[in-house]
């Protein structure tokens, strides 16, 4: 198994190198640059916005440009931004980056505890009432696009019920203690929900496939004729196997979310990467825009790595190889 | 051997729904029983009823599409069909366990071997993990497993499918249950590790006394193994009788059949008769006598309706209008 693991960690550094030539040279393709939208303003002249280039480096040739950039990424410094001056990218990431990493932990849990339970329900009874109501609410789940789905939760939830705040993280400052958490618990419940959505209804239907396939395996059979009572079949000897490529799945799922987030976040008015995200490219902050397009693709790789890691855990077949 | 009944089948009869209007007569009518510490072989092609035979015991039948509509099923005086399934499960496994043909898949992928012997001795008898473990290392050790301790953590693919079926052999043996089904234990294993496997159930039988009902195809295993056999076609017994009598007086014109395809050392001819057709599906068995279509003794008579099992000679019955009273009978080879 460390063998495994070893070998899967090694071939995650080139991937990074790779990430970061391909996030950099992304930046570098797109059209335009930091200062391109001041040379609308007339009254500064031409050889001012030159002068300022070759300042901030930008007419270096594009290798020595990169180099200079990952060397002080690798030290977590992603520069300055250009829009807010005087703020380190650094430091508008970290500003953000815990709300963003809270309602993506919030729609994980959601997906996990709604469809697990649900996912096994229906397989235990397929084509039960709950079953057909969980088949209809996942092809719904799935048809409906995550801003739609937002959309409707404000209206009914917030603006129609007034259960929940639509917008921001708190509602007002000097909330302390575990007033504040319950706070921030209430502005996560609609945009998380709203994340959840998707990936809540593929996992259901995920989960009942497999479990109705692995029901029917040899190995289901032998464990029946053995004596074992329903529940230590289904919930020992299937469950353990529907749960290989569902774990799996989970890994691969980072990613997913944090992009994911980018549109929820909008929507709900939610201070995460993702609203930052938006802002810099209306802005054009490229250091801002590298920073987060870098944390996307680095945490989209570990997520792989970690799928590779607990699909080891959760398989002898593969941690034996 | 004595004649008290560990198994009685009677008249029983399982049936798979496949649309509307067909139903799949799997198992059509049988009856047979074993006696303590006694081998029963059942015999016959591929399709003909065996497995079905051995899960309604089992009471593993897939349900829907499959139900066991008649008959009575008694395991050492106990009606099985009369159980709950509760208690049905406190049986299985503990008085009546099984080993199955697939070596390959019947073993569950991510739990050890150990884990999944020790499984009945722990649900059946109420054995701590420790007294578990240890007892399954024993049993580990009695069907041949020299490294007893490492196989015991140890999962399924690192084994052999030789292997897995011996494991799978200490797993029916945990509970020492009343009765042994073992569904073509050999089938899907190479011919020498087949012998292996015959060679170990022997040896298990000397050694617990075990009541075993022997499923199989394959007549050479019959001689091997058994002490009585029934023959099965088209879900129905054609002739039981004890193996020494089926070999050397059989009566059936598919018995004839069956024997009559099996290589033998002595014999000159290179040719082996095989029995023209196939085994009708369960869902379409022809009238009358159903082995009447693949027949060379066929005759008006036989498609009429489906002949008695009838006794001829000392425990001896067959399902042949040749025998039922005109005493003419079948010449074979
Ligand atoms: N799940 C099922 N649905 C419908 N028919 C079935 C099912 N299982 C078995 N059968 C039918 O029952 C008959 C006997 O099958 P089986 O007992 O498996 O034969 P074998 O003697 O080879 O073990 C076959 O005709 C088969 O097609
Ligand atoms: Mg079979």
């Amino acid at each position: 198994m460390y063998k495994y693991i070893t070998r899967r960690v090694l071939q995650f550094i080139p991937m990074l190198f790779l990430v970061t030539i391909v996030v950099y040279g992304l930046a570098q393709a797109a059209p335009g640059d930091p200062l391109s939208g001041e040379i609308l303003d007339p009254d500064i002249p031409a050889e001012v916005l030159e002068e300022r280039r070759e300042a901030l480096g930008l007419n270096d040739p594009i290798p020595v440009q990169y180099w200079n950039w990952l060397s002080s990424v690798a030290v977590g410094d992603f520069g300055q931004s250009m829009h807010y001056t005087g703020r380190s990218v650094a430091d508008l990431v970290t500003s953000r980056i815990m709300n963003t990493l809270y309602l993506s932990l919030f729609a994980l849990g959601v997906t996990i505890l709604v469809a697990i339970p649900i996912g096994i329900y229906s397989s235990k009874k397929p084509y039960s009432l709950l079953d057909y109501s969980a088949t209809t609410f996942a092809f719904l789940g799935l048809a409906t696009p995550n801003f739609f789905a937002a959309l409707i939760a404000i209206y009914f939830f917030s603006f129609q019920l007034g259960w929940f705040p639509s917008q921001g993280t708190v509602s007002s400052v000097g909330l302390t203690g575990f007033e504040y958490f319950i706070d921030k618990i209430r502005h996560l419940i609609l945009p998380g929900f709203t994340l959840g959505l998707a990936s809540t209804a593929i996992y259901m239907r995920y989960l009942r496939t497999e479990m109705l396939e692995v029901m029917g395996s040899d190995f289901i059979r032998t464990a029946r004729a053995k004596g074992l009572g329903p529940s230590s079949v289904l919930y020992k000897h299937t469950l353990r196997n529907a749960l290989i490529p569902i774990i799996t799945l989970l890994g691969f799922e980072f990613g997913t979310l944090l992009s994911g987030a980018v549109i929820t976040e909008a929507v709900f008015n939610y201070p995460g990467l993702g609203t930052l995200f938006l802002n810099s490219i209306q802005n054009r902050d490229y250091p801002v825009i590298m920073a987060i397009n870098l944390i996307l693709a680095v945490t989209i790789l570990v997520g792989n790595l970690l799928a590779d890691i607990f699909y080891a855990i959760v398989d002898p077949r593969i941690r034996y190889d | 051997m004595s004649n008290e009944r560990i198994l009685d089948v009677k008249g029983l009869k399982t049936q798979f729904r496949i649309d509307k209007q067909k139903v799949a007569k799997a198992v059509d009518g049988i009856d047979f029983h074993i006696n303590k510490g006694e081998t029963l072989a059942i015999v016959g092609e591929s399709g003909s009823g065996k497995s079905i035979t051995a899960l309604s015991i089992m009471q593993l039948i897939p349900s829907p599409p499959g139900k066991i509509v008649e008959g009575s099923i008694e395991l050492d005086g106990v009606d099985l069909l009369g159980l709950s399934e509760k208690q049905m499960t406190a049986t299985r496994g503990n008085d009546v366990a099984m080993i199955f043909q697939e070596p390959m898949t019947s073993l569950n992928p991510v739990f050890t071997i150990g884990t999944q012997v020790s499984e009945p001795l722990r649900k059946h008898k109420k054995l701590g993990k420790k007294e578990a473990k240890k007892q399954t290392i024993e049993l580990l050790k009695l069907v041949g497993f020299p490294r007893a301790e490492d196989i015991f953590h140890e999962y399924p693919h690192q084994l052999s499918g030789g292997m897995r079926q011996r494991a799978m052999i200490a797993m029916a043996l945990s509970c020492a249950p009343k009765l042994i089904i073992a569904d073509e234990p050999t089938t899907a294993l190479d011919v020498t590790i087949q012998a292996q496997i015959l060679d170990l159930m022997l040896d298990m039988k000397k050694k617990t006394g075990s009541s075993i009902l022997m499923i199989t195809h394959d007549l050479g295993v019959v001689a091997e193994t058994a002490d009585r056999v029934a023959v099965m076609y088209a879900g129905q017994i054609v002739e039981t009788s004890t193996v020494k009598e089926l070999f050397v007086k059989p009566k059936h014109p598919y018995t004839v059949g069956l024997l009559n395809s099996m290589p033998k050392i002595d014999q000159d001819s290179e040719r082996l008769e095989s029995i023209p057709g196939m085994v009708p599906p369960a869902h379409n068995f022809p009238q009358g006598c159903r082995f009447a279509p693949r027949c060379k003794h066929a005759m008006d008579k036989c498609t009429e309706a489906v002949p008695d099992l009838i006794e001829d000679g000392l425990n001896h019955k067959v399902r042949c209008v040749l025998y039922d009273g005109s005493g003419k009978g079948v010449t074979h080879v």
